[in-house]
């Protein structure tokens, strides 16, 4: 019974770990199945983070607290169009220029408005999103296997894991039953045709860095509101290209996604568990192996020699009206 | 007389200081098939951009149904009832048929709905004018002429009452390009207004009620397509350019320096662009190869230089054969002693944001003379670069200048004095002249036929056929990826643009 | 296609643009200082006094200028061959391994002037062996160099972690980093050279990398102006078709750039590892690699800008860690805000002033900016 707890406990955390990934890899897809290569992403959870514990803790309501991760990393989201569709900028070059805002400003303002070293204060349980317990899980408890199952892994998370969750299904029928979707997948394989179909190019990418940037508010608020207690500098701590890693281990695609986010959180998880116990048969198996994994899996993968990762065609290539 | 469909009044646009429509006037009756004719870059493509709504005219008035129609965008056009197959089909490759016909023209924000009723709408279409295609298929599966009919669909399904073509035969087989003609008629006999551009003569004289001919940005003749020849049509495409013939003496043709067997080339799309050419250059003399521009000629060119793929044939330099996998070493080529002058000097025969003197040495950074060891020998490459600049005239006489500054006609002669100064035993030109002042052609060609006394073998490809005619010993007509003829210098402008326009043999000598 | 060839005079493409992008960079962080609730100028003025006002603020703005310099050229070459190298902290970091490891094996036995060549040898190999993989993928499997170059920062930073933790670290010690190296090991200070000028130097780690990064800059400029290979890479990074028209081989010369990014990225580690530190900790690239990009695009990817940028960014360091100690309010991290600034409105945004600029000058006149017309295509 230990090692099937240990298990439910390693599962329960990585639906945890995962959470932010997936939340990030969906804000990902919008944007880069629209054709804008989108290295921010990093830069916008952390923005999201920290404006979300920011108003949580000032105005005492963690959806406050939400709606401004959102609505600052929305902004961000916007900043990156302003360069990459407006000015037609390199796109690789305004995400780094992003990430390194995000990083100098949370901890600048954190610094300047809370006094506690770049961390906001530690936000109390109406501040932040409580886990939801499902009606008889305490009760389940100790059935074996549905129980711990029922009672640790779908019951006992926050309200914003139940969503995370939910957007995958949400995303696949945004982008493959709705004409939004239709628009936004054409505007990154071949933007010309969407131009010649009289639907503007420029208008139709900013919607979907909005929707990247939505996403990304949320997954900051997971990390700063859930997760944590408060805002902690850099807390992401290069969730942001692990979710772009997921993207492309993904495919670009939703359902991919989940399973791409639930992997590399399991590989988190493990590391987390396996610190330091050796493992039967291979012995004891360094922490940093586990975490450099989901990094050398998306290379292998990019380097085409499990399937191969196409992106969408246009994807990084400003428009310009060819004649 | 039928009511105007169309009504373009004075329409001007410039890229910058590229005129490309000058004050141009057209009507086009409803319910017609009318041709626009004219060479690549005569401005065809931008006049009909404009009429969708892609550019914005600069001056101008467009009256659609005889009322004055503002059209700023593709969906005012959309509105107006015009419909556009553009040339480079504008489908998403990995959506399907009906996918890519509703993209844009979407009855509902679910798509489920939206699909329903473009099917059925799609199949009454395709029934109505004989334009089958599965509308599940996913477009990068169809081949090009199924793909080109879900343009055409695209466009009827928002309705379009005027349908623009634009080359749309380019990339069809013979046997499409006949259904495709087939499919115009019947569109015609439904009252829908057809504009069909092209640079094929042929085409315009099989299908077309009226013909249009539009040369370097302006419109020059409108005619009744039963009351002109293809003869008219290409001397009025062409037109009389004013070129001083330079002199020079008969052609002392030595021995084969260049021999081209049963080349065969495909593009990216897998159409054979270049069909089973077999010709011989010798020490010399200049052989050009004539041809309206999209035949063939840029290909051929591209593959004998060693930087595109050949599917099969072989071509031998001096009886040596030329690695033709498109892996071939230009550099190596250039020491065997062929030299090319490309046709795109803007992106391929010149880097334009480097100094004049680093593109004089570009392809030839590997000599010995422009080298200390791993290092650049500056002093011998701008001293090298300032000679040519005296002896070609190139001006501003800068060396150390950004190529981007130097006109159209001194960049060209950059990349010529570069080629030539190397010696080569045979030089490939293409386009010699494109962009080039008067002043500079003349000069340009005379440098020509001096290497030609030289005793080097030439091969210079335009589309100016004036040019072809002044400079060469023989002339090859290419038409539709093949050579159709062989002709000497005394050929006339009508004989080689029957040629041109695809004219069988027979008949053009009669 | 689109792009605009820089049409400008040269003072203006390498002066005068840069300046406008910084100035307003400054006054978009002169806006958040605001927000702080401090003076923007006053934050200014310390900066410059923290960063100039004294022999012991020269040097340590001259000892993170050094770091730069490798970083900032690093990214350049790469750009010059039109690729974009975003892993030099990962191959900054991973050299740090090839350094410790001649220093631990030398630093007994040698003196400097002979380990030091050791390890310049030992960071560049290790820097330029981590950027090949990223190349050669790009080269030959068309994987995209910058989400490569990404991931094996990551990579970099697990197998550091790995090593410093489970390897490197001495028996007995707490601290995830190796032994201090001897005096074999330690490279000699050249606050000597600012003393000269009669400035008083307490302890600055200013030292010989810094010439050291001077003569890479000389020879990054000899490499891309002056030999055949940087000749080969400037024109396949303005256009792939005219190498390729040219003969120059694709795969080859997209190595071989990567190769020589990667080294001068990885020479960075020799001047907080043996200049400053003198042993291999966690994470002592501390970004440096990420400031090359900001440094690079100030610098306009030539070596003299470079320098120059590279100086500036020292300086933003040197004074902002004087200004932290002012202004509480505001720390180092002002620096990363400012970074981030300059990579958006010189990289990012370049094209929102050019246009103008451009118009400006060719209203004023014509002829600087060249009047070649971009030629349409077909019609």
């Amino acid at each position: 019974m230990d090692l099937f707890n240990a298990i439910a406990q390693t599962l329960d955390s990585t639906i945890r770990l995962s959470v932010p990934l997936l939340l990030a890899c969906l804000a990902g897809l919008y944007s880069e199945r629209a054709g804008i290569f989108d290295i921010g992403l990093e830069g916008k959870m952390l923005v999201g983070a920290f404006a979300g514990a920011a108003a949580a803790s000032v105005f005492h309501s963690a959806y406050l607290g939400l709606g401004m991760a959102i609505l600052i990393s929305v902004a961000f989201a916007l900043i990156h169009g302003f360069a990459s569709i407006t000015h037609r900028g390199n796109q690789i070059v305004s995400g780094v220029a992003i990430n390194f805002i995000a990083a100098g400003s949370t901890i600048i303002l954190g610094q300047a408005w809370f006094q506690q070293g770049g961390r906001t204060p530690a936000l109390a349980p109406a501040e932040r999103f409580e886990a939801i317990i499902w009606p008889g899980a305490d009760a389940v408890r100790g059935v074996p296997i549905l129980g711990p199952i029922y009672s640790e892994l779908i019951s006992g998370h926050s309200v914003l894991v139940y969503l995370a969750f939910l957007m995958v299904p949400f995303t696949w029928w945004v982008l493959f039953r709705t004409r939004f979707g239709l628009r936004l997948r054409a505007v990154g394989e071949n933007p010309a045709a969407v131009d010649t179909a009289g639907i503007s190019v420029a208008w139709l990418r900013y919607r979907a860095l909005i929707c990247t940037g939505v996403l990304t508010g949320v997954a900051g608020a997971y990390l700063s509101m859930v997760q944590n207690g408060g805002f902690v500098k850099d807390m992401t701590a290069g969730k942001g290209y692990i979710a772009l890693a997921a993207l492309i281990f993904a495919k670009w695609k939703p359902v991919n996604a989940m399973f791409a986010c639930l992997l590399f959180g399991f590989l988190d998880a493990l590391a987390i568990r396996l610190q330091g116990t050796p493992l039967p048969l291979i012995g004891r198996v360094p922490v940093q192996f586990m975490q450099a994994l989901p990094y050398v899996l998306t290379v292998i993968l990019l380097a085409g020699f499990i399937g191969k990762a196409i992106p969408p065609r246009a994807g990084g290539v400003p428009y310009v009206k060819e004649r | 007389m039928a009511q105007a469909a169309i009504e373009l009044i004075g329409i001007n646009k410039s890229f910058g200081a590229v005129r490309a429509n000058r004050d141009i006037n057209l009507e086009i009756a409803r319910g017609t098939i009318h041709g626009i004719v004219g060479e690549n870059g005569a401005g065809k493509s931008t006049l009909m951009s404009i009429l969708y709504g892609f550019y914005q005219a600069d001056s101008g008035e467009i009256h659609v149904g005889g009322q004055p129609a503002s059209i700023k965008t593709p969906n005012d056009a959309i509105a107006l009832g015009i419909g556009m197959v553009h040339q480079h089909f504008m489908l998403v490759d990995n959506f399907s048929v009906l996918e890519n016909v509703i993209l844009g023209a979407e009855s509902d924000a679910l798509l489920k709905k939206s699909i329903a009723k473009a099917r059925s709408e799609l199949e009454r279409l395709e029934r109505e004018y004989g334009l089958e295609v599965d509308p599940d298929a996913i477009i990068e599966e169809l081949p090009v002429g199924l793909q080109q009919r879900v343009e055409i669909l695209k466009a009827l399904y928002r309705g379009a009452e005027i349908l623009i073509l634009d080359e749309p035969t380019g990339v069809l087989t013979p046997a499409e390009a006949d259904h495709l003609f087939r499919i115009l008629k019947q569109l015609k006999e439904q009252g829908k207004t057809v504009v069909l551009i092209t640079h094929k003569l042929r085409e315009i004289m099989a299908i077309t009620d009226t013909v249009s001919v539009m040369r370097q940005g302006t419109m020059v003749a409108t005619r009744e397509t039963k009351k002109t020849t293809v003869g008219e049509l290409a001397e009025l495409m062409v037109g009389r350019r004013v070129l001083l013939r330079v002199e020079k003496g008969e052609a002392e043709a030595g021995g084969i320096k260049l021999a081209v067997k049963n080349l065969t080339v495909k593009d990216s799309r897998g159409v054979t662009v270049v069909d089973d050419v077999s010709f011989d250059l010798r020490a010399g003399e200049i052989v050009g190869i004539a041809g309206v521009a999209g035949n063939g000629q840029s290909e051929l060119l591209e593959a004998i230089s060693g930087i595109r793929h050949a599917v099969s044939g072989s071509v031998m330099l001096d009886g040596k054969p030329i690695d033709l996998t498109g892996a071939a070493d230009p550099g190596e080529l250039r020491e065997r002693g062929l030299a090319h002058v490309p046709e795109d000097r803007h992106h391929v025969g010149l880097v334009l944001a480097f100094e004049e003197n680093e593109n004089s040495i570009l392809g030839y950074h590997d000599d010995e003379r422009y080298l200390k060891g791993p290092f650049l020998n500056i002093d011998a490459i701008r001293d090298d670069a300032k000679d040519k600049i005296t002896k070609y005239d190139i001006r501003p006489a800068d060396c150390r200048l950004r190529t981007a500054n130097f006109s159209g006609g001194n960049q060209q002669k950059i990349v010529l004095a570069r080629e030539m100064e190397q010696d080569p035993g045979v030089l490939i030109v293409g386009q010699p002249t494109r962009g080039v002042d008067v002043g500079a052609i003349e000069f340009i060609h005379k440098r020509l036929i001096a290497m030609r006394d030289q005793g080097k073998a030439v091969l210079v490809v335009s589309v100016e056929l004036d040019e072809i005619r002044s400079l060469s010993d023989r002339i090859l007509v290419m038409f539709a990826g093949r050579i159709v003829g062989e002709r000497g210098p005394e050929a006339t402008e009508g004989e080689l643009g029957l040629l041109m326009a695809g004219v069988e043999h027979q008949e053009a000598a009669e | 296609m689109s792009t605009p060839y820089a049409k400008l005079p040269g003072w203006a493409d390498y002066g005068l643009i840069p300046v406008i992008n910084l100035f307003v960079a400054f006054v978009v962080a002169g806006f958040v200082v605001m927000l702080v609730g401090e003076n923007p100028l006053r934050a200014a003025a310390i900066l410059v006094e923290g960063a100039f006002g004294r022999g012991q603020g020269i040097a340590f703005t001259l000892y993170y200028a050094t770091t730069f310099i490798f970083s900032g050229l690093s990214v350049a070459v790469a750009v010059h061959c039109g690729l974009f190298n975003i892993g030099g902290e990962g191959q900054g970091y991973i050299a740090g391994l090839g350094i410790g490891v001649v220093c631990l094996a030398f630093d007994s036995v040698l003196p400097w002037w002979l380990t030091f060549p050791l390890a310049i040898i030992a960071a560049a190999a290790m820097g330029a062996l981590w950027a090949l993989i990223p190349a050669y993928l790009q080269a030959k499997r068309g994987s995209h160099i910058v989400i490569t170059t990404i991931m094996f920062n990551f990579i970099a930073a697990s197998v550091m972690v790995y090593m410093l933790v489970d390897v490197l670290k001495p028996a007995g010690s707490m601290a995830p980093q190796t032994r201090n190296f001897l005096e074999g090991g330690q490279l000699p200070k050249l606050n000597w050279i600012i003393e000269l000028f009669g400035a008083k130097i307490r302890s600055a780690p200013l030292n010989v990398t810094f010439l050291l990064a001077l003569v890479m800059a000389f020879l990054v400029w000899l490499l891309i102006w002056r030999t055949k290979l940087g000749y080969e890479m400037r024109t396949y990074g303005h256009s792939p078709k005219a190498a390729r028209y040219a003969g120059i081989s694709e795969t080859r010369i997209i190595i071989i750039a990567m190769l020589i990014s990667g080294a001068l990225a990885g020479m960075m580690a020799l001047n907080p590892v043996m200049g400053d530190q003198h042993n291999v900790a966690l994470d002592f690239v501390s970004g440096a690699g990420f400031v090359g990009i900001a440094v690079a695009l100030m610098g306009r990817s030539h070596p003299v800008g470079i320098v120059l940028a590279a100086i500036l960014f020292g300086m933003l360091y040197q004074g902002g860690a004087e200004l932290a100690f002012e202004m509480p309010a505001i720390s180092r991290d002002m620096i990363v805000i400012i970074q981030g600034l300059v990579i958006l409105f010189a990289g990012a945004l370049e094209h929102m002033f050019r246009p103008h600029i451009q118009a400006l000058f060719a209203s004023i006149s014509p002829r600087t900016v060249g009047i070649e017309a971009v030629k349409g295509k077909g019609a």
